[in-house]
């Protein structure tokens, strides 16, 4: 049905006339009537406090979904980053218990990631393995392991001054994960769209053997996508445990789902070879918008994960449908 | 290729009998045959979701809704005997909603080719959600229920349970259907080579579609099966309960890349996860090990699976798109 190649350019589009018609400006639309709707449908919705707090419902995810946009471009997944940071968050909790200040805790809950996310690219890149199922595996040894730590009970008592990350404010209502989540979005975009690693990702993502014979070191870039992500999945960590203030090991369940709902619905094409970081930073506000207005409204959060569902299946639905419907006319 | 199918299996019973003689030599009571008949009774819907889950991977799919089908049909059944309607229509009603569950997987992977991974976890969360709104996210209690709804999958017969007795019959089902009918057959072609498949006159997007209905009535099947056995039906029932699946048919040597798998296979993986997860308590290991173990378990599966599918002339090429 689609066509079984993709064109890449000799030159790149300039990212700004692209965004003027394409994707991107038609999920700004979105972003914009859900503001608008959600400003007429409640009016606690416009207030500064409010919406800082409304960031807090997309910014850890939306920084591990840069890192899976990546991944995912590349044709490969990573299903185990919600359990990561159950693992991460559990090391910090334990280092936390040895009595360590905050700057170990941070390095603990990054250096856990670094490894989780080596392990996955070590058995995908090295051994070949396909990445759906190694992370499947993964996900449940990474939280299985954060269970067997801790079992019923939980960590609590985190050092005061630990809560900056994920309670602290840099200037008025500015929070720093908001800040945070800013800087990677622009790393990750000129990683992405500027450098030539990011290039040779678009290449893996469109033909994996082409890219190999044409001399990019598949499994090397592969591999260091896995620790990306990992790495992404530790920042969310220490962000969240600082935030909630304390680890349970069911912490962040489902949040690889809403990860990848975010990735697809900034317009990266989940076969991979194409997408890009700005698409995804407007997916992480347009989810962000619809899950606190929803939650304005009271509705309940496993309701509203059923919008989730239907917006990770309409998104890639809707557009197949229009180009099907256009084919027969 | 039948002979390695035939060491695979074997390979696993082997595992499996050196499991249960380690835990003989200190727990001889865990292998009277009394237990080993209420291990393989708890085993139950996990090999009738194994073999469902290993026809839907046949075909290079995935169906990771299974769990969240089964827990809205189980509720659904509960909701149906609280209004009276007798067994014998909730059970076809529950087939027929779990076909349907599955159909519209099927649907969307056939008609509008979109990858099985991203659909099934996208209704996964939908199913979920909407036994939340028909139940308004309460429980179903065993005193809700009628006697004759929770006795059906406690009759015994033989000595046997009849939930046994139906995850029996279900693998004789499925041994029959894929290794004596044309479309059990048309599973491994799909999977094996898509494209050969489409020249020698398949569908393979029905075939998959098929699957994925075949699956859905299994799920919806077992959702009665389990909300009977506990007697207890609420929002969050075989919550991760996809995994075991997925692990079971993994370790039960059945490939994700599609085309190779048995059902003697899926059914030793189930077995396989059964045993190690009524045997921790029992060893005295804490049961929060459980997650870890199925976890570790996957991956060296398929570890193990790719190098043995490594095999000269199979697939030099995967396909592009």
């Amino acid at each position: 049905m689609t066509p079984s190649y993709r064109v890449i350019p000799d030159r790149l589009v300039s990212p700004f006339a692209k965004a003027l018609k394409s994707w991107e400006s038609l999920l700004l639309i979105v972003a914009v009537a859900i503001f608008i709707a959600n400003a007429l449908a409640s009016p606690y919705f416009l207030n500064a406090w409010n919406l800082s707090d409304a960031t807090f419902n997309f910014t850890e995810k939306a920084m591990i979904a840069f890192a899976m946009a990546m991944l995912i471009i590349a044709g490969e997944i990573d299903l185990s980053v919600a359990a990561i940071i159950a693992l991460a968050s559990t090391m910090m909790g334990v280092a936390m218990t040895m009595g360590f200040g905050t700057p170990v805790l941070v390095l603990v809950g990054l250096g856990t990631g670094l490894a989780c996310g080596a392990f996955n690219g070590t058995i995908v890149a090295r051994l070949g393995l396909p990445s759906i199922v190694v992370t499947i595996g993964t996900m449940s040894l990474f939280r299985g392991i954060s269970y067997i730590i801790l079992g019923d009970q939980a960590f609590t008592g985190y050092p005061a001054d630990f809560a900056w990350f994920g309670q602290g404010y840099v200037v008025w209502v500015i929070t720093v994960e908001l800040v945070v989540f800013a800087a990677l979005a622009v790393a990750f975009g000129v990683l992405l769209h500027r450098t030539s690693f990011g290039r040779q990702v678009y290449v893996i993502g469109n033909n994996p053997v082409a890219a190999q014979f044409s001399g990019v070191n598949v499994a090397r870039v592969k591999f260091i996508l896995f620790l990306l992500t990992g790495l992404m999945a530790g920042v969310a960590a220490v962000c969240l445990t600082s935030r909630l203030g304390s680890t349970r090991p069911s912490i962040a369940t489902g949040y690889e789902l809403e990860v990848v709902t975010m990735v697809v619905l900034g317009g990266v094409n989940i076969l991979g070879g194409s997408g890009t970081i700005p698409g995804v930073v407007i997916a992480a506000f347009v989810m962000g918008l619809v899950t606190f207005g929803l939650g304005l409204l009271n509705v309940p959060g496993i309701v509203m994960s059923i919008f989730i569902g239907l917006l990770l299946i309409g998104v890639i639905a809707l557009p197949r449908l229009w180009a099907m419907r256009r084919r027969r006319a | 290729m039948t002979r390695l199918f035939a060491s695979r299996e074997a390979l696993l019973a082997g595992v499996i009998a050196l499991l249960l003689v380690l835990i003989a030599f200190r727990f001889p009571g865990f292998v009277t045959p009394a237990n080993l008949a209420s291990v393989f009774n708890d085993t139950a819907p996990l090999i009738i979701l194994a073999l469902a889950q290993m026809i839907v991977i046949l075909t290079r799919c995935i169906d990771l809704s299974v769990a969240a089908n089964l827990a809205l049909t189980g509720m659904v059944a509960a909701m149906l005997n609280g209004m009276g309607v007798p067994l014998a229509l909730i059970l076809c009603g529950v087939v027929m909603l779990g076909a349907a569950m599955g159909a519209v997987n099927g649907l969307l992977v056939w008609k509008l080719d979109i990858p099985p991974i991203v659909v099934t976890l996208g209704t996964m969360t939908i199913y979920r959600g909407i036994i939340f709104l028909i139940s308004d996210g309460k429980w179903i209690n065993a005193h809700q229920m009628s006697d004759g709804f929770k006795a059906l999958p406690r009759i015994a017969f033989l000595g046997l349970p009849m939930m046994s007795w139906i995850a029996i019959a279900i693998t004789l089902g499925f041994a029959v259907l894929v290794g004596r009918t044309a479309l059990g057959r048309s599973f491994f072609a799909v999977g094996g080579n898509p494209h050969a498949a489409v020249y020698t006159g398949i569908n393979v997007g029905r075939t998959q579609f098929a699957a994925f209905v075949i699956a859905g009535a299994m799920a919806g099947l077992t959702g009665y099966l389990w909300v009977a056995r506990y007697a207890v039906a609420y929002v969050d029932i075989a919550g991760g309960f996809e995994l075991d699946v997925v692990a079971a048919c993994v370790i039960g040597g059945v490939s994700i890349a599609g085309g190779m798998g048995s059902v003697g296979g899926a059914v030793l993986g189930a077995l396989f996860l059964g045993i190690m997860k009524n045997a921790l308590p029992v060893v005295g290991i804490s049961p929060f090990w459980q997650l870890a173990i199925s976890g570790a378990a996957i991956i060296i599966a398929v570890a193990f699976n790719a190098r043995q599918g490594r095999a000269p002339g199979r697939i030099i090429l995967k396909e592009a798109a």
